[in-house]
């Protein structure tokens, strides 16, 4: 076949490829490595779990943003969703103290009525962008003010608190541990598990990165993109819940500042973990990484008084533009090909 | 017909010039010339190498031999659209404007005229309402381009080229797009600028029109020069006989009898959708059915109703004898039918993607092992694919957008077939591939059908319509003007009916 030959012969991309895989969890390496020739009280049992479970919320909720974002979406509600559910969620509960006590049924209506509202949440965004065909940058930038004021209106401009019976009930889910390690860093685990069989072995996954890749192939090849698409946000909106429920017995509280940049925290996650912001290819092993990575640097400021630790924003900002850049320069080579 | 203009002398010929792809070549010693103030024809089926043509002449492509010249120098036309400078304006079938700025803004765009820092945008506006008005177009500089119809957008085209002081203006099937009324007001605008002493080459494959505005006519045939002549002596009829007349050989695979009394699988009553005005036929199994006419006559919009792509508006559809047409393209793939796309880069295939993905994406279903995809059943279709498709890629792990054209095709029927179809639609089989695996291809599509899989054909290359197909409808403007079968196959008859010249009852 003439053709055949007709093709430019690719360069050897191994080295691209191995490299991008293994880049989130060289990085992460590295940071250890500093964070231990600053402070080996870094590597010390007590701060990796700390590590770990302040990792949870954010590595939580980037799973599900990493659904969203393979498919070719956005989420940037999720900060102030997660805060609403919050509120709402202490509402439910010091309403439910006076019919349930303040047991264990009173802490699982908060938890339940925390997923119907993250699954709502995620339906609405994923509707809105699907059927109203808007784009979701918008979509989500607006519910991201509507939650943000809807939380602030709850709680009247002030903090709302749980009331002091059941955070004693609802306090273990944060601060207890199974087996050596903390609570939320076994929903993180269970959470990441279910990600990576959904992304990578079911159709479902599939479908995301196919609709990420190219609408119209997708589309053609049968694949029903809008009940996909929203699906996506839904999952997005269960992570939120799930981050939330770990979250609330933390402080026993909500206002307005809860969960402040926690979306650009989470897209940041996402895309420091390889998946591409475009949509089309999506990591959850990544992601993970990038959530720990993102922990760790604040963790490591906290150590250390080299840097102050208000600098810790500029850090992680360096490091989601070097994270990028990488990304860039390795799609650039494999263009050039084509 | 302005005689005395025959003897211009002219400003821009092509001499000798051949193209070649790789080593696929696709235009052989076209010698063509361009005079001022004339409008010249190039017609030729699709695949003619018309477009490969008018890219050299504006210096888009350059050509493998042979040499362009301009006033009777030879030249080397630089790349890129830089030869309007030279006076020399390509408008390009997709138009090229910025569809949220003004005429004026996109007339001067690029090349602004100034008062000091600032824009001298009453200059711009004068100017530009003088070219509008010369050109006889009724709007105003101010009107933002997306408010435009298409003719006005492919006026204000034009009116960009005017002001580059264009002197060859080359344009590909700038009236595809247009109604009969938006025709006439653009050919009484061409024929201004021809007075002025523009040169006009302009590509159609709407035989009428090109009778009623041509100076001259170029017909071009398989990238072979077959002739120029003076419009007034060539009738349509003609010009088609000579854009056709090639034999057949052994490129196509012989042809199964259909049984007389096999099953209708697919029956089509009035059915109206976008772009499709009530049209009706039936499809019988293990049959090759050929749908034929110009581009954007509606062949595509057909297949994308019935396969749940697009609304049905009207009309019935039934599959199997099975009333109601498709909701989504899931349920026609669980019946058992299925489209391939023929645009294989935008809506076949993921580029980014391995062959394995790819392939298992339209049956995924089928893969599934309880939630499970299974890896190992892909993986085994894949290998039965590549050997049942002869696909060749150096590895099965290179990115699908690597492949080359003729083995992401042979990749994409893989990937409709893995669906067990019993109606395999394929939209434009053998596009942009070469010779050797378009016959390939051809082979595998004889083979499904006598598998007693039934199969449309829709293509834009009239020879394979004609050795495929069993029957062959053809269509213009959304409607069926025939459906042909037997020695009524030819390429005359086609051409007769997809020009509008010819109408069947059927």
């Amino acid at each position: 076949m003439t053709e055949a030959t007709m093709t430019p012969t690719k360069p050897n991309r191994f080295g691209g490829f191995d490299f991008k895989t293994a880049g989130p969890a060289i990085a992460l390496l590295i940071l250890c490595g500093i964070g231990f020739a600053l402070n080996p009280a870094f590597l010390s049992e007590g701060n990796i779990s700390n590590l770990l479970t302040r990792s949870a919320f954010i590595g939580i909720i980037a799973v599900g943003a990493t659904f969203v974002i393979t498919a070719g979406g956005i989420d940037l509600s999720v900060g102030s969703m997660a805060a609403v559910i919050a509120g709402v969620m202490i509402i439910v509960m010091n309403g439910a103290v006076d019919t349930f006590g303040t047991g264990v049924t009173t802490v699982l209506i908060g938890c339940g009525c925390s997923i119907i509202l993250g699954i709502g949440a995620g339906w609405v965004n994923g509707v809105l962008t699907t059927k109203g065909k808007i784009e979701a940058f918008i979509v989500t930038l607006g519910t991201m003010g509507i939650y943000r004021s809807l939380v602030t209106y709850f709680a009247d401009g002030g903090t709302l608190s749980l009331n002091y019976d059941i955070r004693g009930v609802y306090r273990p889910v944060y601060y207890d541990s199974f087996g050596g390690l903390p609570i939320p860093v076994w929903v993180f685990i269970v959470v990441s598990i279910c990600g990576w069989l959904l992304l990578n072995r079911t159709a479902f996954g599939r479908y995301c990165t196919a609709i990420g890749s190219n609408e119209s192939v997708a589309q053609y090849s049968a694949i029903k993109v809008d009940r996909i698409k929203t699906m996506t946000y839904v999952i997005q909106g269960l992570c939120v819940s799930l981050a939330t429920i770990i979250y609330v017995p933390r402080l026993g509280s909500a206002s307005s500042s809860t969960g402040v940049l926690w979306e650009l925290e989470a897209i940041a996650a996402v895309i420091i973990g390889g998946t591409v912001l475009k949509g089309g290819y999506g990591r959850i092993g990544g992601t993970i990484l990038g959530a720990l990575i993102l922990t760790t640097i604040g963790n490591i400021l906290n150590f250390t008084d080299m840097i102050s630790n208000y600098l810790n924003g500029t850090m992680q900002g360096l490091i989601i533009i070097i994270a990028v850049w990488l990304q860039r320069g390795d799609w650039g080579r494999k263009t050039k090909t084509d | 017909m302005p005689d005395g203009q025959s003897i211009n002398a002219s400003v821009l010929a092509a001499e000798g010039v051949s193209k070649s792809f790789g080593s696929v070549p696709v235009l052989f010693s076209i010698s063509m010339d361009i005079r001022a103030g004339e409008v010249h024809a190039l017609i030729g089926e699709n695949g003619a190498g018309k477009s490969t043509l008018m890219k050299i002449l504006s210096g888009f492509l350059q050509p493998t031999s042979g040499h362009i010249s301009l006033d009777g120098a030879e030249i080397s036309l630089p790349p890129n659209g830089q030869s309007e400078a030279l006076g020399v304006v390509l408008i390009h079938q997709e138009l090229n404007l910025a569809e949220q700025m003004t005429v004026e803004e996109n007339v001067f765009l690029g090349r602004e005229l100034r008062k000091g820092a600032t824009l001298d945008r009453a200059r711009m506006r004068d100017t530009v309402a003088g070219y509008l008005e010369d050109i006889g177009l009724e709007i105003s500089p101010d009107s933002r381009i997306s408010d435009l119809s298409i003719a006005q957008k492919q006026m204000v085209e034009i009116v960009k080229a005017i002001s580059r002081d264009a002197r060859v203006l080359i344009m590909d099937e700038p009236t595809a797009a247009l109604t009969e009324a938006e025709t006439a007001l653009f050919f009484s605008q061409i024929e201004r600028l021809r007075d002025k002493g523009v040169g006009i080459v302009f590509v159609s494959h709407k035989l009428a029109e090109v009778s009623a505005i041509a100076d001259r006519v170029t017909v071009l045939r398989d990238g072979q020069w077959i002739a120029t002549q003076k419009a007034s002596d060539l009738p349509p009829d003609a010009m088609a006989q000579m854009m056709v007349g090639r034999e057949l050989s052994d490129l196509y695979p012989p042809l199964n009898e259909v049984d007389v009394d096999a099953e209708k699988v697919l029956q089509v009553q009035g059915l109206v959708a976008p772009a499709v005005k009530g049209i009706s036929f039936d499809l019988k199994r293990g049959e090759i059915l050929g749908f034929s006419g110009l581009i954007g006559s509606g062949r595509t919009a057909v297949f994308e109703a019935i396969c749940g792509l697009a609304p049905i508006e009207a009309g019935t559809v039934s599959a199997f004898g099975q009333e109601g047409g498709f909701r989504s393209v899931a349920a026609a793939r669980d019946a058992g039918v299925v489209y391939l796309t023929k645009d294989r880069k935008e809506k076949g295939l993921l580029l980014a993607q391995k062959m394995r993905p790819n392939l298992t994406l339209f049956a995924l279903p089928k893969f599934l092992r309880g939630m499970r995809i299974d890896g190992k059943a892909e993986d085994a279709a894949l290998e039965r694919a590549i050997r049942r498709f002869d696909i060749r890629a150096r590895d099965p792990n290179v990115d699908v957008g690597d492949m080359s054209g003729g083995n992401q095709q042979k990749l994409l029927l893989a990937k409709v077939m893995e669906c067990d179809p019993k109606i395999l639609i394929i939209d434009e089989p053998t596009r942009g591939i070469d010779v050797g695996t378009k016959q390939q291809i051809y082979h595998f599509i004889a083979a499904i059908a006598a598998e007693g899989v039934s199969v449309v054909v829709i293509s834009s290359e009239m020879p394979e319509v004609i050795g495929l197909s069993h029957r062959v409808v053809v269509m213009r403007e959304g409607e069926i003007t025939g459906i042909l079968s037997g020695d009524e196959i030819n390429e005359n008859e086609i051409v007769r009916y997809a020009a509008g010249l010819k109408r069947g009852e059927h």
